[in-house]
């Protein structure tokens, strides 16, 4: 067989070597335009688990690497002239120099023939072959004919970084903040071999070009950024190596083989430098590529079997790097957080790394990270010897105090009738407060029969109800509850269904009532087609909604919410994909808002201002032409400045079906932009399972109170039971207090 | 958590002596339903046809499609086979429905590929009416067929709790089952549904000596052979011994799995003897489970 190599790098090489390993017969050649000896970039990272893979594939090349290791286990954050420091990370770092060399030597060793200085201009100059692998990076010829067949795509990032290397002593991956006139700069940096640093310097597009680096020369360039960093540098200096500003180029390409012609590494793919992971993809391509040529017979389903195997591994790492990126591009949201929680947030941007995970590998470090989160609070640190975890520490919200950060979300559609919470709701809101949570919310609880969602709906709108949910308050606050809120809620187009044991099913037209929203479109196909409000209708709402708030009053409720989310009424005013009014209820954001922020004026009046109010909005419709974050974020600041005191964060269900990809914590990523976006304190749940969960959402200042998914609630519930059960039935003569403990009881 | 029978009606050349058989005898051990995989282009029976025969010779057993291809049949006819089979059956059905990943079971039926996320909101839809859907069997169950969705895909989730009553995973080891319970538990939440949504898992077995266990790769590589080299892994997930039965339903079970089907890849009745034998190791009675 014979192969031809286009491209020397870690690709190229390392797939050449293997595949000459595996089969000595195969006549291998490698091309490479420039010398031996000539690298561009300076250092490369591996993890250990990259490194497991290359033992196996090849164990001389990886002993000679890892005996050329820098390793490191500290990440160092310099931000705001104070430096955090985590430790317990291993990570390896080698010269790209080095590295060619080794795998040069190899190739030699096994016989694979290395041509250098020999730049291929036509595919057709090469001599005869079976197969041609490229492995000529980014911008590679292979990719460039084959581009029809490939379909690559090229999607451009929108900071601007350039790729400097330093002589300063680095002794951990290190990043640098630093704020000047122009704006923020940061740097990646990392120690690769003896004296020497890679060092990455970052910005926003529009800082780059206040700062005159758009048209600055490379050694002006490095002049600026000596200058900049010059404290951090403390001395040493900065060097360039045909470096440049560039827009981190992120590449996919659909197919990765065609014909006789298979590509790897940088010629197909690549990763964004802040998870270090472009030669690690590479040569991992390359350990892939061996093994289908290795085992499969045929040619075309060896190619086949390569990109079966390796696009998907691929994808997901692309994935991550994508979303690593754009929260580097996004770093100045995070601007108003203190240092310790700044460098939390940075260290567990990947979602996961967890609070735990962190106190494993430095002890220290989070004890800081609770120590910063207990004062910010402003609860008094008793002892420095038994901290509280961001958990367990006090929230204060209006003129209430919550003596933890956890909310507990009842169910309210249990068995309602004609809106009266029924003895299962009681059951389970009691249920659900034995677990002790700061805040039991029932929600949504409806401002009228017709605002119900569905006929076993819970609501305030009947003198039964108001003494239901005072009863209810009593209950829950004896059970465990600090406090206790209603989330007033009208169904809008989502009315008229089935009980939601059964789903999102609209009820049949003989049995439905009428609905309303701000424009006649249906909630999905084969719904209800609501009628499009009026004013008149718009002024009922309110005055429901203000009497339903005084019912809340009477009834004892601490905290009072208000849904704007998951296309209900006030949500659907909201959102273009169910606004589409031509008067000054619809249009653009500010029109859009002004139904809503009536309502909310309407019922702050009416709410005493000691009491928090709760505004639940959706960070995004998770729908085309819906809201977006960005324009949740004006959003919450105008709720804000119409007096709500926290926003509940939520997402999708404008439209049926329309919501984020699910899985534990999905809503935390949307919290996080609303809240540092926005400023305006906020809550989350999104399925957080467990103390650890909450306590790194928390200390990376995510959100600031958190709803525990209903297992974790259950389970708290579980473990209180025996002392629960035994206090309840003294203080209720004998009345199971909860189904849950019934049927233990039963058990 | 509850154990499922697989049937063999997709291991070539099992008999209908046999198939009924292990669902007689099934009906009689500890398995609380019986459960079929479905494929067009591949030498195995119909799902519905076959839970129809075995409803005849069981009382007892749930019976479970797991899952069926919804979007390859046409949707009033499948309402009516389900329907049908549901009454039939005096209420035992527990319907899985999936779009699957194999395009050339669309290819062999006609149908459009590209269209089968509409199609089986549409086809989940009109199970869901239950009686009230049209032309169904006027001495149906009140209670109508508990129905599953598949699949592993971001709008999977959304559409189980929207529409169904829960979640059936494909198989793997129990970390893939704990992630994809998670997330089947964070829609079904975020829905507002009541309590938790039901969750399934399944695996396969192979117990014997070398040969029935190499005949049980060989089947899984052929009956996978559409995921490329990914065949390989779920070959590699084949329970050859007690031992891995024990642990797989272990892992499941704390991954908070409700019931798990137990596939074989032969259509011996003794391969059910060894599966029962193990069972019983385990502290499985051999009673009907209740």
């Amino acid at each position: 067989m014979r192969i031809i190599v286009l491209g020397g790098g870690p690709a190229g090489l390392y797939a050449a070597l293997l595949i000459k390993k595996s089969q000595p017969a195969a006549m291998i050649t490698v091309y490479e335009r420039n010398p031996a000896g000539a690298t561009y970039g300076f250092g490369v990272v591996f993890s250990d688990r990259t490194l497991a893979a290359f033992q196996e594939a090849d164990a001389r090349s990886y002993k000679a690497i890892t005996e050329s290791f820098v390793l490191w286990d500290a990440i160092d954050i310099r931000y705001r002239d104070t430096m955090m420091r985590c430790g317990g990370h291993v990570i390896a770092g080698i010269a790209r120099q080095r590295l060619l060399g080794i795998l040069q030597g190899r190739c030699r060793e096994l016989g694979v023939e290395l041509v250098f200085e020999h730049e291929i201009a036509d595919l057709s100059e090469l001599p005869p072959h079976d197969l041609l692998i490229g492995a000529d990076g980014l911008n590679g010829l292979t990719r460039r004919v084959y581009e029809a067949e490939l379909e690559p795509r090229i999607v451009l990032g929108h900071a601007k970084y350039i790729w400097l290397g330093t002589d300063k002593l680095l002794d951990a991956f290190t990043f640098i903040f630093r704020e000047n006139e122009h704006g923020l700069f940061q740097v990646h940096a990392y120690p690769f071999a003896g004296e020497r640093g890679t060092f990455i310097v970052e910005c926003a597009e529009d800082v780059w070009e206040r700062a005159g680096l758009a048209r600055a020369t490379e050694a002006e360039s490095l002049a600026y950024c000596e200058r900049l960093f010059a404290p951090d540098l403390a001395g040493a200096q900065l060097f360039s190596n045909r470096s440049g500003w560039m827009s981190f180029p992120t590449l996919t390409t659909r197919h990765w083989h065609t014909g006789n012609v298979v590509l790897l590494g940088d010629a197909i793919h690549t990763a964004h430098f802040s998870i270090g992971s472009g030669t690690k993809l590479a040569m991992e391509d390359a350990i892939a590529l061996a093994r289908v040529l290795e085992q499969q017979p045929s040619l075309p389903q060896a190619l086949a079997d390569y990109q079966l195997t390796r696009q998907p591994v691929v994808q997901t790492l692309q994935a991550a790097a994508a979303e690593s990126r754009v929260y580097f591009e996004n770093m100045k949201r995070y601007l108003r957080l203190d240092p310790p929680q700044f460098a939390f947030q940075l260290l567990t941007r990947s979602g996961r790394v967890t609070y735990d995970d962190l106190r494993t590998r430095d002890a220290g470090f989070v004890r800081q990270t609770d120590l910063a989160y207990t004062q910010a609070s402003g609860a008094p640190v008793a002892s420095a010897l038994a901290l509280d975890e961001p958990i367990s520490t006090p929230l204060h919200i209006a003129g209430l105090t919550l003596p933890n950060r956890v909310a507990a979300l009842a169910e309210v559609a249990t068995d309602g009738h004609h809106g009266l919470p029924g003895p299962g709701f009681e059951a389970d809101f009691v249920a659900a407060a034995q677990a002790g949570p700061a805040l039991l919310l029932a929600s949504p609880v409806a401002v009228s029969a017709a605002g119900r969602v569905s006929v076993v709906d819970a609501g305030l709108y009947a003198d039964e109800h108001i003494a239901a949910w005072k009863g209810l308050a009593t209950q829950a606050r004896a059970a465990g509850a600090t406090a206790v809120g209603i989330v007033l809620s009208h169904a809008g187009r989502r009315g008229a269904a089935h009980a939601p044991s059964l789903g999102d099913m609209p009820l049949p037209a003989g049995s439905a009532w009428p609905l309303l929203a701000p424009s006649a479109i249906a909630y999905e196909a084969g719904s209800q087609t609501p009628r499009e409000m009026s004013e008149p209708d718009m002024a009922q709402i309110i005055a429901e909604l203000v009497a339903a708030t005084k019912g809340a009053l009477q009834a004892g409720a601490d905290v009072l919410g208000l849904h704007m989310a998951h296309g209900f009424l006030l949500g659907s005013f909201l959102s273009p994909l169910s606004n589409r009014r031509g008067d000054s209820f619809g249009g653009d954001i500010q029109r859009r808002l002004r139904f809503p922020l009536e309502a909310l004026d309407a019922v702050r009046s009416e709410w005493p201002s000691e009491r928090p109010l709760l505004v639940a909005l959706n960070v995004t419709d998770c729908a085309h032409g819906g809201v977006d974050p960005a324009e949740a974020v004006i959003m919450a600041r105008a709720l804000r400045e119409h007096g709500a005191d926290m926003l509940w964060a939520l997402a999708g269900h404008t439209v049926a079906g329309a919501t984020p990809p699910y899985g534990a914590g999905f809503l935390t990523r949307l919290s996080d932009q609303l809240r540092n976006d926005s400023g305006v304190p906020v809550m989350v749940g999104g399925h957080l399972t467990n103390a650890n969960a909450i306590n790194t959402v928390l200390a990376a200042g995510r959100a600031d109170l958190c709803i525990a998914s209903r297992a974790m609630i259950r389970d708290a519930t579980a473990q209180l039971a025996p002392r629960q059960r035994a206090e309840g039935l003294m203080e209720q003569n004998g009345r199971p207090v909860g189904h849950r403990v019934k049927r233990e009881v039963i058990a | 958590m509850r154990i499922a029978i697989g049937l063999p009606s997709t291991v070539p050349g099992a008999t209908a002596h046999s198939l009924l058989t292990w669902a007689h005898r099934a009906d009689a051990g500890p398995f609380s339903s019986a459960a079929v995989l479905d494929r067009v282009a591949y030498d195995s029976y119909d799902p519905f046809i076959t839970l129809a025969a075995v409803a005849g010779v069981t009382n007892r057993l749930r019976l479970a499609t797991n899952i069926a291809i919804g979007p390859l049949r046409n949707t009033a006819l499948l309402a009516k086979s389900v329907t049908s089979l549901h009454t039939l059956a005096g209420g035992r059905l527990t319907l899985g429905l999936a779009v699957g990943a194999r395009r050339e079971d669309y290819d062999a039926v006609g149908a459009d590929f590209r269209d089968r996320g509409r199609l089986i909101e549409q086809q989940l839809r009109t199970l869901r009416q239950g009686k009230e859907s049209i032309g169904t069997p006027g001495a149906m169950p009140h209670e109508g067929p508990r129905l599953m969705v598949g699949g592993s895909s971001d709008e999977v989730f959304a559409r189980m709790a929207r529409l169904a009553d829960g979640y059936m995973h494909g198989g793997g080891p129990p970390r893939a089952l704990a992630r994809a319970a998670e997330k089947a538990r964070a829609a079904w939440e975020d829905a507002g549904r009541p309590g938790l949504p039901e969750i399934w898992g399944q695996a396969y077995f192979a117990l014997g000596d070398d040969d029935i266990i190499t005949a049980g790769a060989t089947y899984l590589k052929s009956y996978y052979a559409f995921v490329g080299p990914f065949a390989e892994r779920i070959a590699a997930g084949l329970l050859t011994s007690p031992q891995a039965i024990a642990q797989l339903l272990r892992g499941y079970e704390d991954a908070g799995c409700d019931e798990v089907a137990l596939y074989p890849t032969s259509g011996s009745p003794e391969q059910l003897d060894r599966l029962m034998d193990a069972l019983a190791k385990l502290g499985v009675s051999r009673e009907p489970a209740s």
